[in-house]
């Protein structure tokens, strides 16, 4: 007998759904819309209290209505007040039109939140399943903060029949989604664990839905259901068909809760006792020999839920990641299906491996499937399905297939689904960086890349082959070649010509020697392009040409007429318009040598992760996954950053010079400097120029708060513990210099004269008295904050007079010792009574690390081991910063000197650079530090390396240093 | 869990909508027009499934305006005249997913006898009734047919029970209002009558 009689609709409803369906044309639907709407209107509005009936009929009407895509604005209310009703049918269809059309924002929120409190607690299940069917549809905020304590209560009362139950647990899992801060764990969370021991299966299954969810944010407060939700796993998985009755579907017991209770077990790691283990591999074991065993059922529902069970199974193997003969099993199996004749299945196959190909276990029995993979790429009709053998593709591929699979991905990218092709593109160039055959084999696969889907590649990708051309030697000649003959193409993307303009630039003298690709004929062939081009990529054609006067100085002439040409010259685009009169300027005024000097061959670039690499992670998220399990392998292959990235770190003096030639080197594109040419702006140059010494500053000034807590005359008012304005800046001065003026205002002015000796120094400090008028009880103290009580010595000769008299001025002498390595500064705080009111004045003392810093010479040689020693992480320090001053290189040199460090010249061969060694000497130990300095002018960066032998030296002088450049 | 559950027919006019997740009016239409266009274009043959990031990702179209970009798949089943779409997360399992849309659609065929596209029409309060006894607040709450027509009947109990009292002077009226009563002849010829004196 069906459930819903049809005789029992409401005949109003039906004409008017008849009337709307009837409807010839959209205005007559419209039409007989707003006459119902202006019906029911008046009907809610009427003075005629409505029967529950016609109530319902006109919410039925209205929901019809919004169905159709038409805005409701009314019958809120009415719907609110259905709510209240005794009636169940009554009370069903108000909360139908609420969870469906009344939004979190609604006014009434309050009212329906009411309603729904009033439900909770009436003793009637079926009104309290309406309620939380309610609170779990809408789970606004307002609803988790007004309900949220109530739902618990129900899901572990022995009362609550199991259907008010099943529906708590869900109503609280969306609450907790909402907003987790309502939803506290509590005494209720323990029994909520036991509830996967229920004996009613709808219950276990929301249960651990609910579980799953509350797990993931704290894990250890549901540790026990690991072994809950096993044992309940075992039983099903080894129950005969018959015994779970009506939660058997197509002859599979229980599909939903055993899925669910495979994803609750992936929140944890494999289970650590043993028995516990081997039961779970049994219920995995069995779950695969089950995917073996003859079907119970034709139908599809069968062998649908039968592999949802075994995929959630297989992920849970990928999961623990922790046995091999699974891993291996799964992956069979999921070979399997890839020749399956169900699509779903060849589609979550390929899913599925791709997380497969990540383990080590499994990754070369992924590695089997390859031509299956490469055939469903050719083959299959469903991009879904396409778009899935792609990224496995991308997942299994390694050294020893990176050839092939490139070659396959190319091949299918010239008929790709444009949707798929960008990431396409990315793809294949990364594995061709990653797994390179050769540099020749590189550079073919991104030209061909760029001949396949021009329009694909993004700027990311030709920049990394120009950054790798022009890092590689040995591969820029074959380099030049090719894009030589690319170009010849008589239709080629502009990419291409941006590729060609920049390599040719650099290396076009390589190929010069062969008449066919004279300098002439590549100028000619890249000047074939240049009015077809873009403006940035004329920009850059334009620095080609500059760069060809210096490499063929014989066709100047030609190169001159281009530059001098009116287009250029007069150019509407300003960037154009410049770089045609500079260049044309530079190339008359500026002699050979300069021109060599400045036109210089680009220097490699520093080694970092791979931008394009970057950009498929923000594309895609979840390659990342792939890319964290890669590094993790030691049998990593190298790459092609490899090979360079070493050296920086091994030898300075062989570092590739971070210092652009000063020139317009063709960094034409803004955009492209910015990322690849403009060296300074790479990822270290992220590492924010923050003020290291804030932070110390702050304790300071508590410490000294502390002090006059104890030292001052209760009647003082106007006293101030914050360091003094200027403190900080002229603090700072002292770091390169000893004598000087601490601190002036309009009544005090502090002076200083300081010498150092090895751990030993001495300081005299003047405080002069700018008024007319005595400071009285003039009492200046120094103070150690925390740490560096330890650290430093300190002792302070108190002064032979407490009154400093108008226009005097009084002399103290301060002793300190160097005890062991420090950051903050001593903290010396001066408090005097002038005319009436009490001063205080917070000063750091200008006693800092490298005081305590003598300087060393030492020959190259002897530099260079000891930089090579120093390599352990911590003792290291590099920054990259932006200048505070401007870079000049006596200013600089002055610094460093003052600073401490002996400069040794001639051991960095670029003489902008400066390396530099000495001693910390501090009574305990005695600290050695080498330095490295690299400006770049044309940044106005700089790149600071600091190797000491001890981790805090290394981080304190680089904070100091950072200051002064 | 489930973000969204439509059911369209083959022209893609909405049928059922139900969203666990708020957005309003227009946009939910543009969901449903947006997804009806992506899944009415496909092969019967084809999987079942459209990833999120993909279905959104053509060059005008915002992947993050679709309901939340590339963590979200479609699983759609299509049933004769109408398509039923799941939209879900990845904390689902596909299978499972495409297996409740069976379940749901079994227990409408139980409830209906012979579900039909009109039944969906011309009763959209029962079906979502029946849908929330499969799904609550975007999680599987019963995927045991036999409980959940159970429920759906103890439903129809109280309804013909309430009725029975209350909706009958309603009915009453209906009834009287359609009542076809027997044609009174329209031209009675009335007896002589002897002439009063």
């Amino acid at each position: 007998m069906p459930t819903v009689a049809k005789g029992d609709a409401m005949r109003g409803l039906a004409v008017f759904i008849s009337d709307i369906r009837n409807c010839k044309s959209k205005e007559a639907e419209q039409k007989r819309i707003n006459k119902e709407l202006a019906n029911i209107r008046s009907k809610f509005k009427g003075d005629k209290t409505l029967d529950g009936y016609s109530k319902k009929k006109y919410v039925c009407k209205l929901l019809f209505i919004f169905l159709l895509g038409h805005d409701i604005d009314f019958g809120h209310m009415e719907a609110v007040n259905l709510l209240s009703s005794n009636k169940y049918t009554e009370k069903q269809i108000g909360y139908l039109f609420i969870s469906v059309l009344v939004n979190t924002e609604s006014e009434l929120i309050r009212l329906i939140i009411q309603a729904i409190k009033n439900d909770l607690f009436t003793r009637n299940p079926v009104h309290i399943c309406l309620a939380l069917q309610c609170i779990a549809n809408i789970g606004s905020k307002e609803m988790a903060e007004a309900l949220a304590p109530e739902i618990p209560k129900l899901i572990v009362s022995g009362e609550t029949l199991d259907a008010v139950k099943q529906s708590a647990c869900l109503c609280l899992l969306r609450l907790f989604r909402t907003s987790p801060e309502t939803v506290p764990s509590g005494e209720w969370t323990q029994r909520v664990g036991h509830l996967l021991n229920d004996q009613h299966l709808g219950v276990v299954t929301s249960a651990t839905s609910l579980i799953h969810t509350l797990a993931q944010k704290t894990p250890e407060d549901f540790r026990q259901c690991v072994q809950l939700a096993i044992s309940r796993l075992s039983r099903i998985v080894t129950s005969s068909y018959t015994d779970l009755q009506d939660y058997t579907y197509y002859f599979v017991p229980a599909p939903w809760l055993s899925v669910k209770l495979l994803r609750l077990l992936q929140v944890y790691p494999p289970p650590e006792d043993p028995a516990m283990r081997g039961r779970l591999n049994e219920c995995l074991e069995t779950i695969l020999n089950k995917a073996q065993e003859p079907p119970k059922s034709k139908k599809v529902q069968h062998s649908n839920a039968k592999n949802a069970v075994l995929f959630e199974a297989i992920n849970l193997i990928i999961h623990h990641d922790t046995e091999p003969t699974l891993l291996v099993r799964a992956c069979n199996q999921l070979g399997q299906f890839l020749q399956h004749r169900e699509t779903n299945l060849r589609y979550l196959a390929l899913e599925s491996m791709c997380l497969l190909a990540s383990s080590e276990f499994s990754h070369e029995a992924v590695k089997k499937h390859m031509d299956t993979v490469i055939t469903a790429l050719k083959t299959e009709r469903d991009v879904s399905v396409r778009q899935r053998a792609v990224d496995l593709l991308y997942g299994m591929c390694d050294k020893s297939n990176a050839e092939e699979i490139v070659a396959e991905m190319l091949s299918y990218l010239e008929t790709a689904d444009y949707s798929i092709r960008e990431e396409m593109v990315l793809k294949v160039a990364i594995l061709a960086e990653k797994y390179p055959v050769d540099y020749t084999w590189y550079v073919d696969t991104i030209l061909n890349l760029i001949r396949i889907a021009g329009d694909y590649v993004s700027d990311e990708v030709w920049y990394r082959v120009i950054q790798i051309v022009i890092n590689r030697d040995d591969v820029q000649g074959y380099a030049a070649k090719v894009v030589f003959e690319a170009l010849q193409a008589p239709a080629c993307h502009e990419n291409m010509v941006k590729v060609g303009g920049y390599i040719l630039g650099e290396f076009g003298n390589l190929i010069a020697g062969d008449q066919r690709s004279s300098p002439m004929v590549q100028f000619q062939l890249l000047h074939s392009k240049y009015h077809l081009c873009s403006a940035p990529t004329r920009g850059l054609l334009l620095s080609t040409y500059i760069k060809f006067i210096n490499l063929f100085p014989e066709i100047k002439g030609q190169l001159q007429d281009v530059l001098r040409n009116n287009n250029n010259l007069q150019n509407a685009d300003a960037e154009l318009q410049q770089r045609a009169i500079e260049y044309l300027q530079l190339s008359t005024v500026a002699s050979q040598d300069v021109l060599a000097t400045v036109l210089e061959e680009m220097p490699p670039f520093p080694e970092r992760e791979s931008s394009i690499l970057a950009k498929l992670k923000k594309k895609k998220p979840n390659v990342s996954d792939i890319e964290v399990k890669e590094g993790k392998k030691s049998s990593n292959p190298p790459t092609l950053n490899n090979s360079a990235a070493n050296t920086p770190e091994a030898t300075p003096a062989s570092a590739p010079v971070p210092v652009m030639a000063a020139a317009p080197a063709p960094a034409p594109v803004q955009s492209a400097s910015d990322d690849l040419l403009g060296l300074s702006a790479g990822p270290a140059a992220a590492v924010p120029v923050t003020n290291n010494f804030a932070a110390p500053a702050a304790p300071a000034g508590g410490g000294g708060l502390l002090v006059d807590v104890f030292d001052t005359p209760p009647a003082q008012n106007n006293v101030s513990t914050a360091l003094a304005p200027q403190a900080e800046d002229n603090f700072f001065k002292f770091a390169i210099k000893n004598n000087g003026v601490l601190f002036e205002n309009e009544l005090l002015q502090i002076g200083v004269k300081a010498e150092y000796k090895g751990n030993l120094g001495r300081l005299g400090l003047f405080y002069g008295n700018k008024t007319s008028y005595p400071f009285q009880f003039f009492t200046p103290t120094v103070s150690c904050p925390g740490e560096l009580a330890s650290a430093l010595n300190v002792q302070t000769k108190p002064l032979d007079v407490n009154t400093v008299e108008g226009g005097a001025q009084v002399q103290q002498i301060i002793n300190v010792e160097c005890i062991a390595d420090f950051l903050d500064a001593p903290i010396l705080s001066i408090k005097f009574s002038y005319s009436g009111s009490m001063q205080q004045i917070n000063l750091m003392l200008p006693v800092m690390l490298n005081k305590f810093f003598e300087p060393v010479e030492m020959d190259a040689t002897t530099f260079f081991n000891r930089w090579k020693q120093l390599n352990s992480p911590g003792q290291e320090e590099q920054k990259i910063f932006k200048a505070t001053y401007p870079i000049n290189q006596d200013n600089s040199r002055t610094k460093l000197l003052g600073f401490g460090f002996g400069l040794l010249d001639g051991v960095d061969p670029n003489p902008d650079n400066f390396v530099g060694a000495g001693i910390i000497k501090a009574q305990s130990s005695q600290v050695g530090c080498l330095l490295r300095l690299e400006p770049n002018m044309q940044a106005q960066m700089y790149r600071l390396t600091l190797r000491t032998s001890s981790n805090s030296v290394t981080t304190r002088l680089a904070d100091l240093l950072l200051k002064l450049f | 869990m489930i973000k969204a559950i439509v059911v369209f027919n083959n022209h893609g006019k909405p049928r059922l909508i139900k969203f666990f997740q708020h957005y309003n009016e227009d946009m939910q239409q543009q969901i449903v027009r947006e997804t009806f266009h992506l899944v009415s274009k496909r092969d019967e043959n084809v999987c079942n499934f459209l990833e999120g990031g993909r279905w959104a990702s053509g060059k005008n179209s915002d992947p993050e305006n679709l309901i939340g970009g590339s963590d979200y798949k479609i699983i759609y089943r299509h049933y004769a005249t109408l398509y039923f779409v799941f939209c879900v997360d990845s904390s689902e399992s596909e299978l499972g997913i495409l297996d409740l849309i069976q379940v749901f659609v079994e227990t409408l065929d139980k409830a209906f006898e012979n579900v039909c596209e009109l039944d969906l029409i011309f009763h959209v309060d029962k079906v979502h009734y029946i849908l929330q006894e499969l799904v609550m607040g975007g999680m599987v709450l019963e995927t045991n047919m036999t409980e959940i027509v159970t429920r759906i009947e103890e439903q129809s109990k109280l309804e013909k029970s309430e009725a029975g009292l209350a909706g009958a002077p309603a009915r009453v009226v209906s009834a009287a209002k359609n009542l076809d009563l027997p044609k009174l002849p329209s031209n009675i010829q009335l007896p002589n009558l002897p002439s009063f004196r």
